[in-house]
């Protein structure tokens, strides 16, 4: 094993270094780690939708925080995911305005359909399920989040629908 | 924060307080209780323990009272029904999820969770739901976790931020899943860790090695002074028939506040090892027999007396002995005509003696050095040399103090400072181009360096912030000490401490360094700190140029010395060599002829001066194992032995008392005139070996603390180097390579390194197979293995 003194542009890729500093520039210069949220998504898009301890590791010598202070946020958000996820991450909302608006048929119809439960990855990679708190489109509910896009006033036909739609 | 009081009334008692504080701290301070868990007086409020809440008249709500300032007029009521029921509620949803397992919890008698149930619990749970579990991760071999038992105050977290300056713990997760921790499985490196387990307010941190070993009514609490580095940082022993069992801090808000170092809390351990020297020995053909002490102490008198000649004598003392041990082992040897006697056993040059006529110290006194505004640290890595120290120093940079560090090896620092990173033949000129920037003049010592010194950017800055500051350090290191040319770096940083108005520091690296300078255990000092009238040889020549006869004082061959296979070719080939040592060890066996058995900490009483100059005495609280006897008493009896007067003494209280009156007129002075012809003595060309002596190897009693040696501190027998000094000498790929240095050679591991200066390798001392190298500084060669 090496103990590398670190240099910074070695961490990421040349386009991703430029993408972070953006999100650096926003902040006071003794405020780099501000950064770290934004930092984190674009880390994780580029990963495939989930974040490795090594790519956290990264981020937090890029801004110059410890590694748990990286590790704290990323466990914080429910946007970051720390294990592999499917090509189409489908977070359904099951908060109390889409419960009653009837999320629970949504999630029972897509447990089904995609054969796999919250938390899971269907067998050839494309869909992973995920349950989360309110998304902030009650006026829509039940709702749904598929990558960045938002899905409402969902029943079961409309979900095959958008399912169908996707690559 | 203001000078200004307000009045304040608490439980209709009316209290004055400093405008601004915090209501709890005022409370504190009256003796008014309030239960806390996560309100720490040397950590930041984090308010989010609740457990504090009080009422505050004319506030609706109650309110937290380590989060609430004080102010004038103010009414609270800290057992108020409403205050009591905030109070009981919070307990009650602390309880939640708290496994209350109590029995077999190392926390249980001492536990704050339990004493505040006590006081605001219910009698019985109302809670019926399933509790939470956290998995355990491993964070090393210190410290235990059970992290089911956290409450989340978060006073480890803030530990690490706020004191230890590298943040490992910390809270992953959210709401119900939020857990204390380090995320990853990952060993807690900081030197300064074991504190969290004395903050831990619950029994999710405690002691690893005292796991499971006594419960806390079962101890007794004595006081002792810590042996190891020149802070003297005070200590509570927790004593279970006549057994240490576990080391505390004991608050001294001038040396230790309430914190202390690993080695401090961990080394007991050591007392308990195996190889504890319990009953005298001498070697009768190459077989070591047990003796009766009278015989021993009469054929060590007798060899000692024998070598007649006392200039044939080495003496050669451990600076973690006590004050007692090395003033009455100097007047032994004195009284049998023999002046070589040194205890600066890791010193690689000693050219300074020969002008120095007062005691060297830190040069200030330790609660001056938070307030630093400029410390400018020559070969010292003060976190992994003197961690408390290392703490204070931490605490001026916080403030905005600048530090800047000169040294042969990248260090890993926990504060915003300057590294400036050389080769060791390097240094004299780098910090003669500091000097040089601050207008020292090209005369005497380092004269040609002065001369041939560059001034770059770094060394300009470095001298300004000196110049610019009120209140700067200027301060000689372990490392530097270890240099062969010492007498070059210590002339140098006089000269630049002199021309900038810094004081120069020279950091004690013992418990009682400053101590054996007092007491005479050097050979150009006599007791009382003043030039000796004859000056003896220094260890490095008593080694050089070896004696008929060696007596050691709590030392061990190879492993204590600056020279380790110097050290065990000159005592192997001596004629009679009397060791009195607490330890036996394969290489205290093959050099001496008689062994000894002391007491050391915690067995035998004694007093250890620190590095600001502060005389702490110690008590003997347990008993000597086997038939180990106190070092001064064996000292006394080789005075009476030897028909030497003045040996009469009672206890070791008499000892102390004699040499302090002997130090009344004796100052603590850096400032020394400049030895005549000073030339570098080590070669920037060439390729150098680089070495500390890691933390945990500094003394024979840390070496068998067991679970200190597990740590990262405990260092490695390595090969470190850059990797293209790898590159360079063809050792690229290799896992092993061939080292040798004054015509001894071995074997050992390599490891890349880009902290190591290229012209460099680093191989630490005072390590199990190093020691048997030579010097720390000096020409090495590296080749395939």
């Amino acid at each position: 094993m090496t103990v590398t003194v670190k240099d910074k542009t070695e961490l990421f890729s040349p386009q991703i270094c430029a993408e972070i500093d953006r999100w650096i520039a926003k902040y006071p210069a003794e405020w780099k780690q501000s950064a770290v949220m934004g930092a984190l998504m674009i880390v994780q898009d580029e990963n495939g939708g989930w974040l490795t301890t090594e790519l956290m590791d990264r981020v937090a010598d890029y801004l110059d925080m410890p590694p748990i202070a990286v590790y704290e946020v990323a466990t914080f958000y429910s946007m970051y995911e720390l294990k592999p996820v499917g090509k189409h991450k489908i977070c359904v909302c099951t908060n109390v305005s889409c419960m009653t608006n009837k999320s629970d048929l949504i999630v029972e119809h897509l447990e089904k359909k995609l054969g796999i439960s919250f938390g899971e990855v269907t067998e050839d990679g494309r869909f992973s399920m995920k349950e989360v708190e309110c998304l902030g489109a009650c006026g829509g509910a039940p709702m749904m989040q598929i990558g960045k896009q938002y899905y409402e006033n969902l029943t079961p036909e409309i979900v095959d629908a958008i399912l169908e739609g996707l690559e | 924060m203001t000078d200004k009081l307000v009045t304040i009334e608490v439980n209709g008692q009316e209290l004055q307080a400093e405008a601004g504080i915090m209501l709890i701290e005022a409370t504190d301070a009256a003796g008014i209780n309030i239960p806390r868990f996560c309100y720490h007086k040397k950590l930041s409020v984090s308010a989010n323990c609740r457990m504090c809440l009080v009422e505050v008249e004319k506030v609706p709500k109650p309110l937290p009272a380590c989060a609430t300032p004080v102010s004038d007029g103010m009414k609270v009521y800290t057992r108020s029904p409403k205050a009591l029921a905030a109070q009981k509620g919070t307990m009650e949803f602390l309880l939640i999820n708290h496994p209350l397992d109590c029995p077999i919890c190392d926390q249980g008698g001492e536990c704050e969770l339990q004493d505040v149930a006590i006081g605001y619990g219910r009698d019985v749970s109302r809670y019926s739901e399933g509790k939470r579990v956290v998995a355990d991760k491993n964070i090393g071999p210190l410290i235990a976790t059970d992290m089911t038992r956290c409450i989340h105050c978060t006073r480890c977290v803030r530990f690490g931020e706020e004191i230890a300056g590298i943040r490992e713990m910390g809270a992953t997760g959210r709401g119900e899943h939020m857990v204390i921790g380090t995320y990853i499985e990952k060993s807690v490196d900081s030197e300064l860790s074991g504190n969290i387990i004395d903050l831990c307010p619950v029994g999710a941190l405690t002691s690893k090695p005292f796991r499971f070993n006594a419960r806390a009514w079962e101890l007794t609490q004595v006081e002792a002074i810590a042996p190891h580095d020149s802070l003297g940082s005070n200590l509570n022993l927790h004593l279970r028939d006549n057994k240490v069992m576990r080391v505390h801090p004991k608050d001294n808000e001038s040396i230790n506040e309430t914190w202390i170092s690993d080695r401090d809390r961990f080394s007991y351990e050591g007392l308990y090892s195996s190889d504890r020297l319990t009953s005298p020995m001498v070697k009768k053909g190459g077989e070591w027999k047990e003796v009766s002490w009278e015989m021993a102490l009469e054929m060590a008198a007798a060899s000692l007396k024998e070598i007649g000649d006392g200039d044939q004598i080495g003496t050669l003392l451990a600076p973690t002995s006590t004050l007692e041990e090395l003033f009455l082992a100097q007047k032994l040897m004195r009284g049998l005509g023999c002046n070589n006697i040194d205890s600066r056993l890791r010193q690689g040059d000693f050219r300074m003696d020969a002008t120095q006529n007062s005691v060297h110290w830190l040069g200030s006194s330790l609660s001056d050095m938070d307030q630093m505004q400029t410390v400018f640290v020559v070969g010292g890595n003060i976190r992994k040399e003197q961690p408390i120290l290392a703490h204070r120093l931490r605490k001026a940079a916080v403030n905005g103090a600048k530090l800047h560090y000169l040294n042969p090896i990248q260090i890993d620092l926990n504060h915003r400072g300057d590294q400036d990173v050389c080769t060791p033949g390097e240094m004299a000129g780098r910090l003669a181009a500091v000097a040089k920037a601050a207008g020292v003049k090209a005369s005497g010592g380092g004269a040609s360096l002065l001369g041939a010194a560059k001034v770059d950017e770094s060394a300009k800055q470095t001298a300004a912030n000196l110049k610019a500051a009120d209140g700067a350090l200027v301060m000689l290191g372990a490392m530097a000490q270890a240099h062969p040319d010492y007498a070059l770096l210590h002339t140098l940083a006089a000269a630049l401490a002199e021309a900038t108005g810094a004081q120069l520091s020279i950091l004690p690296t013992s418990a009682n360094s400053v101590g054996a300078q007092l007491a005479g255990a050097v050979p150009h000092l006599q007791a009382g700190g003043t030039a000796a009238e004859r000056a003896g040889l220094d260890t490095l020549r008593m080694l050089k140029m070896p004696r008929k006869g060696y007596l050691l004082l709590g030392v061990e061959p190879g492993r204590d010395f600056w020279n380790g296979s110097l050290s065990m070719s000159a005592l192997q080939s001596a004629d009679m060599v009397v060791a009195i040592s607490a330890f036996r060890s394969p290489e205290l066996e093959a050099c001496a002829d008689i062994m000894l058995p002391m007491a050391i900490f915690t067995e035998t009483s004694g007093t250890y001066v620190n590095a600001e100059g502060r005389w702490q005495q110690s008590r003997g609280v347990v008993r000597p194992q086997g038939e180990s006897r106190p070092g001064w008493k064996i000292l006394r009896v080789l005075g009476n032995l030897t028909d030497q007067p003045g040996f009469d003494y009672i206890d070791s209280q008499q000892i102390h008392d004699e040499l302090h009156k002997l130090c009344e007129s004796s100052t603590l002075d850096n400032k020394q005139a400049e030895p005549q012809n000073l030339e570098p003595l080590l070669s920037a060309d060439v390729l150098l070996r680089g070495g500390d002596t890691p933390l945990y190897a500094c003394d024979p009693l840390v070496r068998r603390a067991t679970a200190l040696q597990q740590t990262q501190d405990a260092g490695s027998d390595t090969i470190r180097l850059h990797p293209q000094e790898a590159a360079r000498l063809g050792l690229d790929g290799s896992d092993t390579a061939l080292v040798k240095q004054n015509g001894n050679q071995i074997d050992l591991p390599l490891q890349l390194d880009e902290r190591i200066p290229q012209g460099c390798v680093w191989i630490s001392t005072g390590l199990a197979r190093t020691s048997t190298l030579g010097q720390p500084f000096g020409e090495v060669t590296v080749e395939k293995a």
